[in-house]
């Protein structure tokens, strides 16, 4: 039996890699696209373009926009003389943030009157507006503890002391890059699985193999060993290209990693080829693996976190493996965890894997068209 | 008996009637053009928000006083927290661990005595770093919750409030920051990608593997008239999609359209032309169904999720990467969309951007239009 | 009426990269009359449809030219589109398109006026029958109404030359007929000027003039007596009282002075090199020899068996004539159908099937598109479950048994179904291991398979680069890797050029003889003469079960004395037609 599935195993790497061009779309693009989502999957906003509207020629004034100068995150764009300047600028995009500083701001603050200070933000992209905002708060913050200090004025009776575990500085690239992971592991999967069956169905090849006295499981479990393969050896090529080029803190352990990645696997490649086993044709089995992966990575949490969404899309989640995985490598990365935490995230991509696989396996011999 | 005026018109017409039944006729071009969009939109327009809201935290006062009791009211009033109160600070920190909190609250056991003192009391805030945004977003939310806390203090004290520099903020166009407000808007670009490249991406090819391009080819129909029957159909159909979409962001989900709705169908129709050609460039160049799904795989969704800029703000990518999201598509339909929904007619936007699609659309169907000679060599 | 429709000049294309270029027509100079059908005739691989494609002005030649219609086909391509009509291979039908729809879509390419459509839509459907069709989708269209939709759509615009590449390849006979009739008929009423290519040598017979196209050259051109004549005197009707025409045929084969044995009947048809008889059948007293007036296809096997080595077609028959002596002793039966029934939807496509095959015997299942017969077949592989009655294969039931039953049978489907981007010998191997096959005896298997099927020299050629012949005899070395006892057989040699068919039979007749059952479906009437038994099946059911010359003794009558298989077939079809109708 051993042998039987092993030159099953042998045919079907053959039949994905003997094509040059198969070899470059299985493992080119992924590569490629972990470096530029990895650089472009951040919240975090880098030389936020502001303009300055400056009425007041204090000294105050100057300091504090001096600590906007100053600050790596932001760069200016321009120096406004009028009011009517500001909307022109926002609404073409070319600033996100206006500071404007009345004409008795200075004067305010001498005087011990709260100085009004007006900020505008492009709230375009409520996201980039929100994270924006967040960044001149602790400038000026900054900027009020540092004047209270120095003129030994009554603070505030109560701090608030930050502190963020796991991710220190909150940079959001740790958060996306593990997802990234996740989600070209489920495209290399569906690539992998998607056609197999149909396009054998196509070429009548299929017929073939049932005319043998190869079982469903074997055969199964022939088309099913590529998948885990291709996708061991892909997602521990952007596992190196993550911590060695992008720096990501792996925190927790490597046999968590790779038994949540095999589960993950056994899900994805179980999800694939049951959309090939129902499909007759390549086009349907190309359509399924669309309709399949697009909500897949929507609701897996990778941009928008699960707890944020109302409860019947919460409940429509848990079906999809993505979410378990995601949760895993989030965990293991960067948090440091081990199997006792992530056993809530094992079990059901191993009940999914099974579910899908035992159907897709009986699909293949009784779909018929 | 030449073929006149009349026979061109005839034979587009005819080419268009053959391309809206075949579309008609195979369900799964009406799933992709009409049931996706209705799916992804309520998916996104109800199911994904960016926006915590009731994010669970957990508080712990090492000694419970009538100061931490007020601060743990003062959070119960903000509609972003559901605030329950741990034992101990192990205790709240294995939540924090397992999941079950979002953020720690932490009030030592000197709270009260400090808070009388002159360096005032020290409020530890722990949050799970791991989503960094929400880890922010939350941090942003206790700021709120912590300012409201201290005002309403010191104006029971009668004392006021030493706050040196105000900072007063104003959002303009989406004053309330709803996600929803700019996803839905970025959803109709990315539907429309995929309406326009996915349907397309495997028209030609379909026509090359059923031997159907053969017997067109060897018709008076020129290969442009062939082109431009499919371009027709599909942007018929890419209109309707657009429409439905439009439409289901205005009445459904109450996002805004601030600008023009005629400048939004103009500019709309040229993405559609842009979006159709990658389609038509992709299914001509690879002549196989095979290679070009995959293809339509690869170059359609993750780009237009990552890169057009409908989640992640461009400005903040480094320059390579930036310079690559000039060749998506969708990246210039996104600004005028979010801009004409939230902002109104900004023509230092729309007319770069619409200048940009206009030219994408010009290069990609002409090396379609190149590519597909009535030849078969 | 002489003047040349279509003349090409020393015409050269060859396809693919610097390396492996491949010359598909090679200085190719020829003219075809106008009013008349010409045929292209030839192989598979002869270059046929690239010279259709030159002719449609849809590829550009490296070298020559070829006028058509007295136009250049390459430089004033759009012209030349808009006066002729082409049907390529695969028919250009939108299947997702009513019969309706079609039709209205080639005419307005066509520019074809909406005042003159209906008497031309129904002159149309009258000629092809397919006026009670209008409304269904050409996709649920059989093969053959297929094909004359795809004709009635290339003839909306009557065009002045007719371009059919290879219009009857897997279709029956009945079609093929109905087809001849309309093209007779556009001819002789419409004075249209045909090329036909075809791979089937008796239509060849029917056309005004031939050009045998072979590798790339033109071999010759004349009307299809001219061929014939060749050999003229060298044709002969061979029996052996006592001695099974097969068994005959392969005792023959290939031996000196012998070009061309083939199973006619009750007699085998033997072309001779020379005028005498050779020593083979000189030899033997007890054979029988008439000598018979030649037909096409004895001129052209000659024609292109005397520029082959004569090394190729030996082997072979060598393999034939190698084979163990007949086992005649056991005579179980092997295949058991009793009352089969099979459903699709509210259609019954197979309903209440019977029959029973020997040990050793070649069935043949014949029909025409549509009777039920592919059915009947995946049924019997096990690829299809029997809504009612019974299948039994080698003594198992495969209700209970398939996978034990699969072991012992060898599957051959008419796709050639491979792995086409997988080596001749990675193909092999694999099939070998799916068997169970495994150390030596793999080992020795794929051997016997690449020397047997002279398939050495390919062994590491990727197998959807084959020529088809090739593909056909790895297909089948795969399916008898494992020495099955029953082999079946799906349209084994649909288009296949009548070299490679000949040859296919040969190794069928050596397996039969070695005790192997075969089961085989075909469009080819001919090729029923091959078999022990026929079945023949219309509308899902068997019309008779028999022997080749009973089912022929049956149609025989005054105005046809000595019918052939296909007058026997098609006389059984009508028959069944008009009693049910």
């Amino acid at each position: 039996m051993w042998r039987r599935i092993l030159a099953l195993v042998r045919k079907e790497f053959l039949a994905l890699l003997r094509d040059p061009k198969s070899r470059i779309v299985l493992i080119g693009p992924p590569l490629i696209q972990l470096l530029v989502f990895g650089y472009a999957a951040t919240f975090d906003l880098q030389e936020v373009p502001y303009a300055v509207y400056n009425e007041d020629r204090g000294a105050a004034a100057r300091d504090l926009l001096a600590a906007f100068a100053g600050a790596p995150s932001f760069q200016k764009v321009a120096d406004l003389h009028a009011e009517a300047e500001i909307a022109p600028l926002v609404d073409a995009r070319r600033a996100l943030v206006v500071v404007h500083i009345g004409p008795r701001f200075t004067a305010d603050l001498l005087a011990g009157r709260p100085a009004p200070l007006q900020v505008i933000i492009d709230g375009r992209n409520s996201n980039t507006a929100m994270v924006a905002q967040n960044y001149v708060r602790s400038i000026v913050d900054r900027y009020n503890d540092g004047w209270i200090a120095a003129r030994d004025r009554q603070g505030p009776p109560a701090r608030l002391v930050m502190r963020a575990w796991f991710n220190p500085n909150l940079e959001s690239r740790w958060f996306f890059i593990p997802g990234i992971i996740g989600m070209l592991t489920l495209v290399v999967t569906m690539l992998v699985t998607a056609l197999t069956v149909a396009r054998e169905r196509e070429q009548g090849t299929f017929d073939q193999l049932l005319v043998t006295p190869l079982r469903p499981d074997e055969m199964l479990l022939g088309k099913m060993v590529p998948g885990f393969v291709i996708g061991f050896v892909q997602a521990t090529a952007i596992l190196l290209v993550a911590t060695l080029w992008f720096r990501v803190p792996f925190l927790g352990s490597l046999p968590a990693f790779y038994v949540g990645l095999a589960l993950f696997l056994l899900s994805s490649v179980g999800a694939g080829l049951l959309i090939s086993a129902l499909s007759a044709t390549q086009q349907q089995g190309l359509l399924g693996a669309f309709v399949f992966m697009v909500p897949a990575v929507i609701l897996s949490g990778f941009a928008t976190p699960i707890e944020n969404m109302p409860a019947f899309v919460q409940t429509l989640t848990l079906i999809d493996p993505l979410r378990y995985f995601l949760v895993v490598l989030r965990k293991v990365f960067l948090e440091g965890a081990g199997f006792a935490l992530l056993v809530d995230q094992f079990w059901p991509m191993a009940l999914i894997g099974v579910v899908t696989l035992v159907l897709a396996g009986w699909l293949f011999r009784h779909r018929m068209y | 008996m030449s073929p006149a005026r009349g026979g061109a018109a005839m034979r587009l017409s005819g080419l268009l009637r053959k391309e809206f039944l075949q579309i008609v006729r195979d369900p799964s071009g009406i799933a992709i053009a009409f049931l996706m969009p209705i799916f992804l939109l309520v998916l996104f327009g109800y199911g994904v928000s960016l926006d915590a809201d009731h994010v669970p935290v957990a508080l712990v006062a090492d000694a419970p006083s009538q100061d931490s009791a007020d601060f743990l009211a003062a959070l119960q009033g903000s509609h972003y927290f559901v605030p329950r109160v741990a034992g101990s600070l192990p205790e709240a920190e294995q939540a924090l661990r397992e999941g079950a909190v979002k953020g720690i609250i932490h009030l030592s056991a000197d709270f009260s005595r400090r808070l009388r003192q002159a360096d005032g009391a020290p409020i530890q805030v722990l949050v799970n770093g791991v989503d960094a945004n929400t880890a922010r977003l939350v941090e942003g939310y206790v700021t709120g919750a912590w300012g409201a806390w201290l005002a309403a203090q010191s104006a029971r004290r009668g004392q006021k409030l030493d706050m040196p520099v105000d900072l007063q903020p104003r959002i303009w166009f989406n004053s309330e920051l709803k996600s929803r407000n700019y996803l839905v808007p970025g959803l109709v670009a990315i539907i429309m990608t995929l309406i326009g490249a996915l349907l397309t991406a495997l028209v030609m090819a379909r026509e090359w593997e059923r031997g159907t391009m053969e017997a067109l080819m060897v018709t008076p129909a020129s290969m442009s008239e062939v082109l431009l029957g499919k371009l027709g159909a599909y942007f018929i159909l890419g209109t309707g999609g657009m429409l439905l979409t439009v439409g289901l962001a205005v009445w459904l989900f109450g996002v805004p359209l601030r600008g023009s709705f005629w400048l939004l169908w103009g500019c709309a129709s040229l993405f559609l032309l842009a979006a159709l050609g990658m389609g038509l460039t992709i299914s001509t160049l690879a002549r196989s169904q095979f290679v070009a799904g995959q293809i339509a795989i690869i170059a359609t969704f993750l780009p237009a999720f990552l890169l057009s800029g409908f989640i992640f703000d461009i400005g903040s990518m480094p320059a390579v990467v930036q310079a690559i999201t000039h060749l998506i598509v969708a990246r210039y339909f996104v600004a005028i969309v979010q801009t004409l929904f939230l902002a109104g007619n900004v023509w230092s936007v729309i007319l770069p951007n619409a200048a940009a699609l206009a030219l994408m659309a010009a290069i990609f169907l002409g090396i379609t239009w190149r590519k597909s000679r009535k030849r078969l060599d | 009426m002489s003047e040349a429709i279509l003349a090409a000049e020393g015409l050269s294309k060859s396809f693919g990269a610097e390396a492996k270029r491949v010359t598909a027509l090679d200085q190719v100079s020829l003219r075809a009359r106008a009013g008349v059908v010409t045929g292209l005739i030839g192989p598979d691989a002869a270059g046929k449809t690239t010279f259709m494609r030159l002719a449609a002005g849809l590829l550009t030649p490296d070298a020559g030219r070829i006028a058509v219609l007295g136009l250049d086909a390459t430089r004033d391509a759009l012209k030349v589109q808009a006066l002729l009509g082409y049907m390529p291979q695969r028919f250009g039908l939108y299947e997702d398109l009513s019969v309706q729809e079609n039709l209205d879509l080639y005419a307005d390419l066509q520019g074809v006026p909406r005042a003159d459509r209906a008497p031309r839509y129904a002159e149309l459907m009258h000629m092809t029958g397919l006026a009670p069709f209008m409304q269904r989708l050409a996709g649920r269209l059989s093969g053959g109404m297929k094909q004359k939709l795809g004709l009635a759509c290339t003839l909306v615009r009557a065009p002045r030359l007719l371009l059919l590449d290879e219009p009857t390849v897997g279709v029956d006979p009945v079609s093929r007929r109905e087809l001849w009739a309309i093209v007779d008929r556009l001819v002789r009423a419409e004075g249209m000027s045909v090329l036909l290519s075809t791979a089937y040598l008796d239509e060849a017979e029917r056309c005004a003039e031939v050009i045998l196209l072979h590798e790339g050259r033109v071999l010759d051109q004349g009307p299809p007596a001219k061929v014939s004549a060749r050999t003229t005197g060298r044709v002969w009707a061979v029996t052996r009282p006592g001695t099974r025409s097969r068994d005959l045929q392969a005792q023959l084969e290939g031996r000196p002075g012998i070009v061309d044995a083939l199973v006619q009947g009750e007699h085998v048809r033997v072309v001779t090199a020379a005028a005498e008889l050779p020593a083979a059948i000189v030899d033997d007293k007890s054979i029988v020899v008439r000598a018979v007036p030649p037909r096409f296809e004895d001129g052209f096997i000659d024609m292109l068996r005397s520029r082959q080595p004569a090394a190729q077609h030996g082997t072979a028959a060598a393999a034939a004539a190698d084979a163990a002596p007949p086992r005649t002793d056991n005579h179980d039966i092997v295949i058991r159908v009793e009352g089969v029934r099979r459903r699709f939807g509210d259609f019954w496509a197979v309903d209440g099937v019977d029959f029973q095959i020997r040990r050793g015997e070649i069935f043949g299942l014949l029909g025409a598109n549509g009777a039920g017969k592919t059915t009947t077949f995946r049924m019997l592989c096990g690829l299809l479950p029997a809504t009612a009655g019974r299948l039994e294969v080698a003594g198992l039931d495969l209700r209970h048994a398939a996978a034990a039953a699969r072991q012992r049978v060898g599957y051959m489907s008419q796709k050639f179904s491979l792995y086409g981007i997988l080596s001749v010998a990675q193909n092999l191997d694999f099939f070998a291991s799916a068997y169970g096959l495994n150390g030596a005896a793999r080992r020795t298997r794929i051997d016997w398979a690449l020397t047997e099927f002279e398939l050495a020299e390919f062994a590491e050629q990727a197998s959807a680069d084959l020529p088809l012949g090739f593909k056909q005899r790895l297909a089948m070395a795969c399916a008898l890797m494992h020495e099955p006892e029953i082999i079946f057989l799906d349209e084994p040699t649909s288009g296949v050029d009548p070299l490679a068919r000949r040859e296919f039979w040969q190794r069928i007749n050596a397996l039969a003889r070695r005790g192997v059952t075969v089961l085989v479906t075909t469009h080819f009437m001919e090729e029923a003469e091959y078999c022990d038994r026929l079945a023949i099946m219309a509308a899902g059911k068997i019309l008779a079960t028999d022997e080749p010359a009973a089912i022929k003794a049956r149609a025989r009558s005054a105005e046809h004395p000595e019918p052939s298989m296909e007058d026997a077939f098609i006389g059984l079809i009508e028959r069944a037609a008009g009693s049910s109708a």
